[in-house]
């Protein structure tokens, strides 16, 4: 489903951040990608959005054939990647239902489906909210406005069950969460898993790792994937650090 | 329209009976005349005209008196219907390049205790309220174009309401002008005197018809507000971009009373705003919302003047623009607060949006404090479109184009918010998303 290989980014005209990724997602997976602070782990889950910081500097990325690094962010989003923010944005005076309905039908017109209206949304909206446990009263609060910590990963998690992804991508969902938002947060995911969908987890710690459980652990270095396992590499990590991994000699780009 | 012509054109006026009218009404006039000769046309030497130059009006051949088609051009009411907000039970007077137009006129009848009429039927019917207060609160001893509009005023409405009367709809006044009026000049006049607690709407529309343009409208309202009246005063100016508009709002606020002003501005090719108030009375406050939409060429400005004279006075302000194209913008908000106007509570507030590089925007908070005893602030912010906002809108699958019409919306719909009228506030809705549509400066890098 999602193929790269040789991925290679950076920021304006600095030194590459990501040095040659290469992973393979199948329908159906979840993989875990796991890295200290600086490995490049956000950069590569950015990247793979669209976020016009980062300049690709070598490499591919497929998502179902598609080159991915050939669209606007909008159009990966149309054909099926969502990346679930770290840091979501506030957007003040745009409210939660204006703002989802507009994603929504987007991508159902360039799927060449009819819109539906807020009516219909409505009900669609209302399915969703009880999985991240949240009450209908935020949809007509602002996108992400003066919500919480907890609030905002919620809403992401939200976004992703409404617009039913092929490929999410969590970038540190769980920074910032307590114990409780985390499993509320893990739970919506686990129940949106598809025999034809895909979940790249990117995440400092283990504990997330708990509540969703990977088939595939990758643990990045320094802009490489320096190693890769299944579920028990993550315990591994989390009782050794990530100081047993070894460090790549400084690459030729 | 060099001053020198225009002081000609005067004396013609005067020798023709100065539009007849009562008999203080000439020595008025005069008395405004000699002030404009005195003054002249303001330059950017002038502190309160440093960003605009209004060479474009001074040397432009605006006939303060047109005659002919400018003002003998019928409408029927399915011309001005768009404008109505489809309220025609609103009481409305209209105006067709500055004269009154009965035909169109119309609504609801008026209500015990309200006084809706054109000034040249107020001239004759209501004179002792129009003695008492035209020319006593828009200041033309030091504003030209109120001095001009003062001495050339023929048309605009009396809207007069006893003490105590409460108005559920608004009072509307729309101007509108077509392509005869180019070439000339509009004087119109508007006086409202709100009565000890009363309370009213007015709504007052600047607009164009069928690519009217080369036109001045030279507005000149002014409101007297009574012991805890409130008016709330709405001016929606969405002249063409080839037009020339001055408008001022000029109020005098009695004890505890409130003037509640919303001021939208996006047509003119120079176009100018001014509220001014004077909080006279203790306890007395404005409410103070502007909101300019600027793209193209277009040089608009704007400028406040709350003046804090008296205790425990309160002023909140909060004007937003946004600016597209080689647009120049221009926001100067002053308040003052005099020695006896302890206890004053102000908050002012400017933010701009620059939607490209081109576009400019001048914005001058200036606070001139003389009590001890006062709680002010004031902040300006200019800034673009938040590139991660965008990014995050687009990531959901949303167009560049839609996420940048829905940032730019978002950061209007603070002030439109504010909007006490519900079909206004639609209607701005409306036009604020369907302007900036086709913006295509922020394009995605």
């Amino acid at each position: 489903m999602l193929d790269i290989r040789n991925l290679q980014a950076r920021v304006g005209g600095g030194a590459d951040i990501l040095k040659g990724i290469t992973l393979h997602v199948n329908a159906g997976e979840v993989h875990a990608v796991m890295g200290p602070n600086g490995s490049g782990k956000s950069t590569l889950a950015q990247v793979l959005a669209g976020n016009p910081v980062y300049e690709v500097t070598g490499g591919s990325a497929t998502l179902d054939g598609n080159d991915l690094l050939a669209m606007q962010p909008e159009e990966r989003a149309h054909a099926g990647l969502f990346m679930a923010f770290q840091y979501p944005v506030e957007i003040p005076g745009v409210s939660n239902a204006y703002f989802l309905r507009s994603a929504y039908n987007e991508i159902r017109k360039a799927h060449g489906q009819e819109e539906v209206d807020p009516l219909e949304f409505l009900d669609i909206m209302e399915k969703n909210l009880a999985l991240v446990d949240m009450e209908p009263s935020m949809l007509n609060r602002s996108v992400n406005a003066g919500f919480s910590g907890g609030e905002k990963k919620r809403n992401e998690i939200l976004q992703m069950a409404v617009l039913r992804p092929r490929l999410a991508i969590l970038d540190e969902t769980d920074s910032g969460l307590d114990i409780d938002a985390l499993r509320i947060v893990a739970e919506g995911v686990n129940k949106l898993r598809r025999p034809d969908n895909a979940t790249i987890v990117v995440t400092h710690y283990q504990r997330l790792l708990n509540h969703i459980v990977p088939d595939f652990v990758h643990v990045l270095s320094a802009g490489r994937i320096v190693k890769s396992g299944g579920k028990e590499l993550a315990l591994e990590l989390e009782d050794k650090g990530y100081d047993w991994i070894e460090t790549p000699a400084e690459a030729v780009a | 329209m060099t001053a020198p012509v225009l002081l000609r054109e005067f004396e013609d006026f005067a020798a023709n009976g100065g539009g007849s009218g009562p008999s203080w009404l000439l020595p008025l006039r005069r008395a405004a005349i000699d002030r404009f000769a005195a003054l002249g046309f303001p330059t950017p030497k002038n502190e309160d005209w440093h960003f605009t130059s209004v060479a474009p009006i001074a040397d432009g051949t605006f006939r303060a008196l047109p005659g002919g088609p400018a003002r003998s051009v019928r409408l029927a009411a399915v011309d001005v219907e768009p404008f109505t907000f489809a309220r025609p039970d609103w009481i409305r007077l209209v105006f067709v390049n500055g004269r009154y137009d009965a035909a169109l006129s119309g609504g609801a009848a008026r209500p015990a205790g309200v006084t809706v009429t054109d000034l040249a039927r107020a001239w004759r019917e209501q004179p002792e309220v129009l003695e008492r207060h035209v020319g006593k609160v828009a200041d033309y001893q030091r504003t030209a174009f109120t001095a001009l509009n003062t001495a050339f005023m023929r048309d605009g409405a009396l809207i007069q309401l006893a003490p105590n009367v409460e108005l559920e709809t608004p009072i509307h006044l729309v101007f509108v002008s077509t392509p005869e009026a180019a070439g000339s000049a509009s004087h119109v006049r508007t006086l409202i005197v709100a009565g000890h607690h009363a309370r009213a709407t007015v709504i007052e529309s600047y607009v164009s018809l069928g690519g009217a343009n080369g036109y001045f409208t030279n507005a000149v309202t002014e409101a007297v507000l009574g012991e805890g009246a409130t008016l709330a005063h709405l001016k929606l100016q969405t002249e063409s971009e080839r037009a020339f508009h001055v408008g001022t709002l000029q109020a005098h606020q009695g004890r505890d009373s409130h003037l509640v002003s919303f001021s939208y501005a996006a047509g003119g090719e120079l176009a100018r705003t001014n509220v001014y108030t004077l909080l006279a009375g203790e306890g007395s406050g404005a409410t103070l919302h502007g909101l300019y939409l600027l793209d193209g060429a277009q040089h608009v400005d704007q400028q406040t003047r709350i003046e804090h004279a008296s205790p425990n006075t309160f002023s909140r302000e909060v004007y937003k623009g946004i600016l597209d194209g080689s647009s120049h913008g221009v926001f100067n908000g002053q308040v003052f607060v005099r020695p006896e106007a302890q206890k004053t509570d102000g908050k002012q507030e400017n933010n701009n949006l620059l939607l490209s590089a081109q576009a400019r925007i001048d914005t001058k908070p200036q606070l001139e404090i003389f009590a001890d005893d006062v709680k002010c602030t004031h902040g300006a912010t200019v800034g673009r479109l938040d590139e991660m906002a965008l990014f995050y809108m687009k990531s959901r699958g949303i167009g560049a184009e839609q996420a940048r019409k829905l940032l730019t919306y978002a950061f209007a719909a603070g002030v439109i918010e504010a909007v006490g009228v519900a079909e206004v506030r639609a209607e701005l809705e409306a036009l604020t998303l369907r302007r900036f549509a086709g913006a295509g400066a922020v394009a995605a890098s």
